[in-house]
């Protein structure tokens, strides 16, 4: 016992100093077993010190022998089940940095109000005198650290928007934040009745909790998509002249340099197969599930991963030049247009803004003429400034945000950001991609004339096969409740199947015979051959969706890449509008045409193919299923087998800015109603105080409501 | 009004070590998986016998 524990202290005194840690990306991680398994089976593999699961943000993070690499962890993690990705930023990405600042000075924020409340109540109750001076003096020094610590985002973003001749939300809250703290120095100094400390400090602190939520929102759904171009290969295998391969990193291959390509990597680079045969998955490419097969001289594309068999590929084209980065340029530039889009409350500020500095101005030079006096017409003027400083508005938008954003979560809907929700709302057609958006994208096979023994000894076979097409049979059949039965010396064969022997009779999956008549393939047992025909479903509720979506008045169309035949088949089952054989740069087309009749195209589609058009729609939602490009290019991601959360999603978001509008009209009775009290003089930091909290609330409380609403609604 | 002498710095003091606790927290990452915790609780802490 004891000699064990000296060993470990060695050991780990030794290790320490060679430890790295590794972040890796886990999408898989659903459940508490998934946890367990991973921290377990990682600390089980040598050189492995630690391993700690992030749930939220499906990550791990490894510490782990310098010696051992991201690959070596990477393959421990797929032998125990999960398919992993290295994190492409190792430390906190920008907008985590955010999130951070904004959450501590919420708490500074909250600190300085609570305690310059208690010295103001008892200002207000009518302490006099020394006491008085003396409380004004303390919030003073309290105040004046935390304005200058919890105001800096307020400030730091009106500062930018006056260097580009702008004005946005912060420059009244800065303007009137800071005017507040100095008038009331002065006052502090100068030993006079009113100080407006806590209502600055209170007026930052209600702003600070809007835009906290609103960032934790954006954070939230970063963590459940990948990263862009992740599954694109990062590195290839090139034979050398002397037949040696050695590795090179995706952007340093070149035009003639001949890849291998082993089964199940992907292709880092455009090229033409050089001899042999395999298929290959295009799905990332093109959002078809069914592999290709493909011979020599077929053209292959990076991004497609190699399915079956070993094969040589030599380059046509490499790093920016392929059709991948291509469609990554074009959607880089569809998207602009979408950064023009101007968030609602930027719009209300734009108005607001002149309105509120006018009215105080007015105020000031008003009292001047009625010969109050400049310290006392300052005062007023300030005071205006404090009453409409948009409190309210500031809270009006991400309250709301937020509650939508979380009922959307949960019936499987990530947003991305509260400007998605905003465009969502506005949509007025659909424009709905085929494979994989409105069916599922995964090969289902037909089960229905194989005899229960067939069956099993079918799932045998197809368990222990990477191909698509079995890996939809053994998911159909594991459902179905089948038990596998007992085939010995299995071995597969790339481009043939997968055979085996049970009770001495030869068992395969072999390739259909039947060439063209859709997807299939054939279980041999003996001398029997059974065809399995494989259908690729629609989502079970999507007709449901697009009544869903009439009844919003959004007409609903789709656009796709597939055979005009097969689109129209879909079509018509629908009862929409169909159009087959577009290219990308069709659907942008179809997009730029509809936005210049004033239509909103709302975009639904998972391919890379789509990922122009995603990003150039007003509004876009992507499966979770579909490609990385696609998730990085929608505003939305929606998980599981039904498609209703994309009416959900349009509906919500109307309700939203329904509840939003309410917001903003509250927030402008209440000005309507204080700002006369103010200019007249009857403002007193009490009043002030008491209206700035009831407005917030009010506002909060009317967001809240969306959460009950759609509790109350089934689902 | 003597006791006020004693009351406001004591009333400071909590704040601060509430905020000086909530940047404590933050910094040792106490937020960063909020979903995890709720999971964890589930996990045996007897591993399987291998």
């Amino acid at each position: 016992m004891t000699l064990s524990a000296v060993d470990a202290v060695d050991f780990a005194a030794v290790d320490l100093a060679v430890l790295a840690h590794t972040r890796l990306t886990v999408p898989g991680i659903r459940c508490a077993g998934c946890i367990a398994k991973i921290e377990r089976g990682l600390r089980n593999v040598k050189g492995v010190d630690g391993a700690r699961v992030n749930f939220s943000a499906k990550r791990v993070t490894v510490t782990h022998d310098r010696a051992l690499d991201a690959e070596a962890l990477i393959a421990a993690l797929e032998k125990l089940g999960f398919e992993a990705q290295t994190s492409e930023n190792n430390s906190h990405d920008q907008s985590d940095i955010e999130s951070r600042i904004l959450l501590r000075s919420v708490a500074v924020a909250g600190f300085g109000m609570m305690n310059i409340m208690l010295l103001s109540v008892s200002v207000w109750s009518g302490a006099g005198g020394v006491t008085r001076d003396l409380f004004h003096w303390l919030s003073g020094m309290i105040a004046i650290p935390v304005v200058a610590y919890a105001g800096r985002p307020f400030f730091a973003s009106a500062v930018l928007a006056l260097r580009h001749r702008r004005t946005n939300m912060d420059v009244p809250i800065s303007i009137g934040v800071l005017l507040a703290t100095g008038l009331s120095v002065y006052e502090t100094l100068t030993g006079g009745e009113h100080a407006y400390f806590d209502s600055a400090v209170m007026l930052l602190f209600f702003l600070l909790v809007g835009r906290a939520l609103d960032s934790a929102m954006r954070g939230r759904t970063r963590a459940g998509i990948g990263s862009l171009l992740s599954r694109m290969g990062k590195s290839a295998r090139v034979v050398a002249a002397d037949g040696t391969t050695y590795s090179v990193p995706a952007k340093d291959l070149d035009v003639g340099m001949v890849m291998l390509v082993a089964a199940g990597e992907a292709l880092a680079a455009d090229g033409v197969l050089e001899d042999g045969r395999s298929t290959i998955d295009n799905s990332m490419l093109t959002g078809e599930s069914i592999p290709q097969a493909i011979s020599a001289d077929d053209l292959v594309y990076a991004g497609a991963i190699n399915v079956s068999d070993p094969i040589r590929v030599r380059v046509t084209a490499a790093s920016s030049d392929t059709v991948i980065a291509e469609i990554a340029q074009l959607m880089d530039e569809a998207g602009q247009s979408r950064s023009h889009y101007v968030r609602i409350a930027d719009r209300a500020s734009r108005l607001y803004a002149p309105v509120v500095h006018t009215l105080a101005l007015s105020a000031f030079v008003g009292w001047m003429i009625a010969g109050l006096g400049l310290h006392q017409s300052l005062v007023i003027a300030i005071a205006v400034l404090i009453i409409t400083c948009p409190c309210a508005m500031g809270l009006a938008v991400p309250a709301a945000h937020v509650v939508a954003s979380g009922a959307l979560a949960k019936r499987g809907l990530l947003v991305k950001d509260g400007s998605a929700l905003e465009r969502l709302a506005e949509v007025d057609i659909a424009l709905f991609d085929k494979t994989g958006t409105l069916t599922l994208g995964q090969p289902v096979p037909e089960l229905d004339h194989l005899s229960n023994e067939q069956k099993s000894i079918a799932l045998t076979l197809a368990q222990s096969s990477r191909h698509p097409l079995s890996r939809g049979l053994a998911r159909a059949l594991g459902a179905d409740g089948i038990l596998p039965a007992t085939v010995s010396s299995l071995s597969e064969k790339g481009g043939e199947g997968i055979s085996g022997s049970w009770v001495a009779t030869r068992v395969a999956l072999e390739r259909a015979d039947v060439v063209g008549s859709g997807l299939s393939t054939t279980l041999r047992i003996g001398e029997d051959r059974i065809a399995i025909p494989f259908a690729d479903p629609m989502r079970p509720d999507a007709i449901e969706t697009i009544h869903a979506l009439q009844a919003c008045g959004i007409d609903s169309r789709i656009v796709s890449g597939d055979r005009a035949l097969s689109v129209s088949a879909v079509a018509s089952e629908l009862g929409v509008v169909g159009q087959g054989e577009l290219r990308p740069d069709a659907k942008l087309a179809l997009l730029d045409t509809l936005k210049a009749q004033g239509r909103r195209p709302l975009m639904i589609g998972d391919g890379i193919n789509d990922g122009p058009a995603l990003a150039a729609a007003h509004a876009s939602i992507s499966p979770s299923s579909g490609s990385d490009i696609s998730q990085q290019a929608a505003d939305a991601v929606f998980i599981g087998r039904g498609l209703m959360p994309v009416a959900l999603a349009v509906i919500i978001a109307r309700r939203t800015m329904r509840i939003v509008r309410q917001n903003f009209g509250f927030a402008i009775a209440y000005n309507v109603f204080a700002v006369p009290l103010a200019i007249a003089g009857l403002l007193t930091p009490l009043i002030a105080a008491i209206a700035m909290s009831l407005s917030s609330l009010v506002v909060v409380g009317n967001s809240l409501r969306l959460a009950r609403n759609e509790r109350a609604r089934p689902s | 009004m003597n006791v006020l002498v004693y009351l406001i710095p004591v009333a400071l003091a909590f704040g601060g070590a509430g905020l000086a606790m909530f940047f404590w927290a933050m910094r040792n990452g106490q937020f960063e998986d909020l979903d995890g915790a709720a999971n964890r609780i589930l996990i045996d802490d007897e591993e399987p016998k291998e």
